[in-house]
């Protein structure tokens, strides 16, 4: 009946050829899969990340403003000027209250999109996440430019509730406080807080959804209190998702350079910094030194991160 | 039982509920007041509420050609740099969820490193690395830059989709006489198709509204977001630009949508991504 | 006459595991064939290494005389029904069957009609249209046989299809897949860990344990006379009987088998034997009732049939068998 043979000819052709040569040998096969992206990356994202690293052992000649090259530390021991390190405790300082806030303000939506929402509520909540995920950045700051602005919708609420003494009294804390709330690291935080929060909130959602439901069944029905349950049930687990989410919005603060220039009181993120210092002042290895910081500081934190298994939940 | 599980799902205590509302209207407001002030026919400053409506400014917009070529140039950068993102970040996502090999974590760590550092890492880098060949500013180094970063995007969404593809489909493929290419084009394709299209939106979105690595790859060219910069700090014409934001808001709304559709059941969109 | 499939000296290796060591087979064409084993043994890895998925780290395959090495699966004449099916969940039911149709480039009317035919094969004509994912697991387990066979292959491989039906499900299915390969007349080549399944559907069995092959024969052979204490046990629960209680009843210290029903179980005292026992558990399985009996520290399983008076837990009975129910091994291990 099966009168055909048992094994069929090759098909010959390249197709057919190189479909047998990729059996026969399935890490070729890999490899060739890898090897474009591996390329890509390779050559120039770490190319230039290293291009980047090379100019930091760099230094300014003083005199001419040209750049000399040959190998030394100059460049790395002027971070630590007063002015310069000053920069770099106020941009891990806002990077890691954003980090917070924006843990304490995500839990919540996570939390109820994860667990509560059904149907329409969770299609609700996907698109409350997503639309300012994907809205423009420029887009977002320059809303909140609108909503901070003096004559704008924050300070004309506090006057139609007849409380503009309050915001006043904000505005004149020292440091924190500003001519207006856009020219003011309130402003700036807030719009940090905003423009992250989804990078917060996706991460924690995915974690929490992944907790079984009748793991939480099963501590209710032992018992515990809702919030007990939270705490020795849901938060541990959705820790993980935390620490995920948390190295966006920090890694994000820390980088970021156009958020402080449009809201903000003047005083310098490394981000700006290493702007200036690479365009109108020239100065690339300073620039690159000033790289390296949040490049080292997110090496850390992403070690520190893999150890609490962050990774499964991006 | 607790009274809260009749219904067959539990609720939310009215705390949460207060807490998830909340910040759902701070996400959401803000957009919101952005077609409000597209309206405004107040011209120097941004007051509050608007003094009066008018859409004279979506004429006067439309007819600005700084904004054509700003817009041109960003869809032809963002168009070029998510196809070359589909083709790697496709090879790669397969290579990484079809086999297991040495190095296949540096190669997951590798892929997330461009969007896991500061944009201004990846900017500056290629500014440098730039600078060091002697490589002049063009179309095709603004291209490089977000190329590299929409890979991640698209190998997200591929490699979510590849692993609840079950690998013995491959097998049955090859096994009722499918060679690798009828495989991928019969079998594979069609199994990834709507991740690759989800990806692909994203990733088209994520370059669209680029502007960190691009005001380092950039020379004299204007994408749009860089046109909105120059508009935020230098303002020259206020009203035009609330519509401008107007209309990208609307414009990264519709891919939004689209990929919530097309990988809804079973993966998350993989906007983590960005 | 040609093997359908011949192994000669087939090794695989991940590493240091060795998955298969050094294993010969020969299937005779048109048998159905049966390769048991517990998880690990090696029984899978052989059958994707006929199936061309995998690839021998050292020896040598042929597939009807011909030599299969090097060969990709979609170059082999050989078809594998699929542990979880693998239905492609992009095409119907119909479209599924008629997958490889497609590929060979047969007209669409005629595919079609192949198609069709091979689903009323399977019972299931009419369900062309849904798509994998509307069907149940039975029917799922129905489509993938019909377009295993549809091909019309030289061999059939089986990779634990009953594995996920339920256990009426599982019987049912036994007996129209050995009525299908009588039918078809291909050579059916089946992997279970089920040692029942295998004794009632194949004609003959290769037991594997530890990446070797512990025995090939007819079902009869394998149960009454296994080879090895692994085989013994694995198939059918035999009892293992140590060199030393061998050697007080046969004279030869050898180890070996006895099967629960040749076991006699009589009430204490009612026979000359000298072999008393306590009975530690009795459980009752329908036509039979299992026992568990404490010989002096050894162990035995006698099943005795329900029909007759059976002493209960705690009792003492002597028991009888004949001196050639036990069967000597020839494999020590």
């Amino acid at each position: 009946m099966s009168a055909e043979a048992a094994i069929l000819p090759g098909r010959g052709g390249l197709f057919g050829g190189l479909s047998d040569t990729f059996w026969r040998r399935p890490k070729l096969f890999v490899f060739l899969l890898l090897l474009p992206a591996a390329l890509w990356l390779g050559i120039v994202y770490l190319g230039s990340l290293f291009a980047l690293l090379l100019q930091s052992f760099f230094h300014i000649d003083d005199f001419s403003g040209l750049v000399v090259h040959e190998f030394t530390l100059k460049t790395y021991a002027e971070l630590f000027k007063p002015q310069n390190f000053d920069i770099i405790v106020r941009t891990a300082s806002m990077a890691a209250m954003v980090t917070i806030a924006s843990a304490i303000v995500a839990v919540p939506i996570a939390y109820v999109a994860a667990r509560y929402a059904k149907r329409r509520w969770k299609a609700l909540f996907y698109l409350a996440v997503m639309l300012p995920l994907w809205s423009s950045y420029l887009v977002k700051v320059y809303a909140w430019k609108l909503v901070l602005a003096k004559e704008g919708i924050i300070t004309w609420v506090f006057e139609q509730l007849h409380i503009s003494p309050a915001l006043d009294a904000i505005l004149a804390i020292p440091v924190i406080g500003g001519n207006s709330l856009s020219f003011s690291f309130i402003g700036t935080f807030l719009v940090f807080l905003y423009i992250w929060l989804p990078y917060m909130i996706l991460p924690i959602q995915a974690a929490v959804e992944r907790v079984p439901v009748n793991l939480i069944d099963a501590s209710a029905d032992l018992g515990a209190h809702p919030l007990a349950t939270f705490r020795h049930v849901i938060f541990p687990l959705a820790l993980p998702g935390i620490v995920a989410g948390s190295i966006f919005t920090f890694s994000l603060t820390l980088g970021d350079y156009i958020i402080p220039q449009i809201v903000g009181n003047g005083r310098l993120f490394i981000g700006q910094v290493v702007y200036t210092q690479q365009g109108t002042a020239g100065n690339i290895p300073l620039a690159a030194a000033f790289t390296v910081v949040p490049i080292v500081i997110m090496g850390l934190y992403l070690w520190g991160a893999r150890r609490m298994g962050a990774f499964d939940a991006l | 039982m607790r009274s809260d599980k009749v219904d067959g799902g539990p609720r939310a205590s009215l705390g949460l509920k207060f807490a998830a509302a909340g910040g759902l209207a701070f996400l959401l407001v803000p957009l919101l007041i952005i077609f409000v002030y597209a309206f405004t026919t107040e011209e120097k400053s941004f007051q509050w509420p608007p003094p009066g409506l008018t859409t004279k400014w979506f004429a006067v917009a439309w007819a600005r050609a700084d904004i054509w070529s700003a817009l041109t140039l960003s869809v032809q950068v963002a168009a070029i740099s998510t196809a070359l993102a589909l083709i790697l970040g496709t090879l790669c996502a397969a290579a990484v969820s079809g086999s297991k090999f040495f190095g296949r974590e540096v190669v997951s760590l590798l892929v997330i490193l461009p969007i896991a550092l500061p944009g201004i890492i990846t900017g500056i880098s290629l500014r440098s690395a730039f600078s060091l060949l002697d490589i002049p500013f063009s179309f095709w180094t603004i291209v490089l830059g977000h190329a590299t970063f929409c890979i991640v995007v698209v190998y997200n969404n591929a490699v979510a989709r590849f692993r609840r593809t079950s690998g013995s489909l491959v097998e049955a493929s090859m096994d009722l006489g499918a060679d690798g290419f009828q495989t991928f084009r019969h079998v594979i394709l069609p199994n990834i198709g709507t991740a690759l299209l989800a990806g692909g939106m994203l990733a088209f979105a994520l370059s669209f509204d680029e502007v960190i690595v691009t005001t380092f790859t950039a020379g004299q060219q204007q994408t749009l977001p860089l046109w909105m910069l120059e508009e935020l700090i230098r303002p020259r014409q206020r009203p035009v630009t609330n519509v401008v934001a107007m209309f990208v808001v609307l414009v990264t709304f519709l891919p939004i949508l689209a990929a919530y559709y097309l990988t809804r059941d079973g993966d998350n969109v993989a906007g983590m991504g960005k | 006459m040609t093997a359908a499939v011949s192994l000669q000296k087939v090794s695989r290796h991940f590493g240091l595991v060795k998955a298969m060591d050094e294993v010969d087979l020969e299937i005779v064409p048109g048998e159905f064939f049966a390769m048991l084993g517990p998880s690990g043994s090696g029984k899978t890895t052989c059958l994707r290494l006929i199936a061309g998925f995998d690839q021998p780290s050292s020896g040598h395959i042929e597939i009807f005389g011909e030599t299969a090495e090097g060969v990709p699966p979609y170059r082999r004449n050989v078809n594998t029904v699929f542990q979880d099916y693998a239905l492609f969940p992009h095409l119907n039911v119909i479209q599924n069957v008629a997958f490889s149709l497609m590929l060979k480039k047969v007209a669409k009317a005629e595919r079609l009609k192949q198609a069709a035919a091979a689903l009323e094969t399977v019972k299931l004509g009419g369900y062309g249209e849904r798509r994998p994912g509307q069907l149940s697991g039975g029917q799922r387990q129905r489509v993938a046989l019909a377009r295993a066979i549809v091909n019309r292959p030289k061999v059939l491989l089986l990779d634990e299809p009953l594995g996920a039906l339920d256990l009426k499900l599982r019987e049912s299915m036994q007996e129209e897949l050995k009525a299908l390969q009588k039918s078809l007349g291909i050579t059916f080549i089946f992997v279970t860990h089920d040692q029942g399944e295998a004794l009632s559907m194949a004609d003959r069995v290769a037991v594997f344990n530890d990446g070797k092959v512990q025995q090939i024969g007819t079902p009869e052979e394998i149960y009454k006379r296994p080879q090895s204490r692994f085989v013994a046990d694995f198939v059918g629960s035999s009892n293992v009987l140590a060199p030393d209680f061998v050697q007080s009843i046969l004279g030869v210290r050898r180890w070996a088998s006895l099967r629960p029903e040749a076991i006699h179980v009589m009430a204490a005292g009612t026979s000359a034997s000298r072999m008393t026992g306590t009975i530690v558990t009795r459980s009752y399985l329908g036509a039979v009732v299992r026992l568990l009996i404490d010989l002096n520290g050894t162990s035995l399983h006698a099943s005795v049939p329900s029909s007759e008076a059976v002493p209960g837990e705690g009792e003492k009975v002597t028991l009888g068998f004949a001196k050639d129910a036990i069967h000597l091994m020839e494999n020590e291990k």
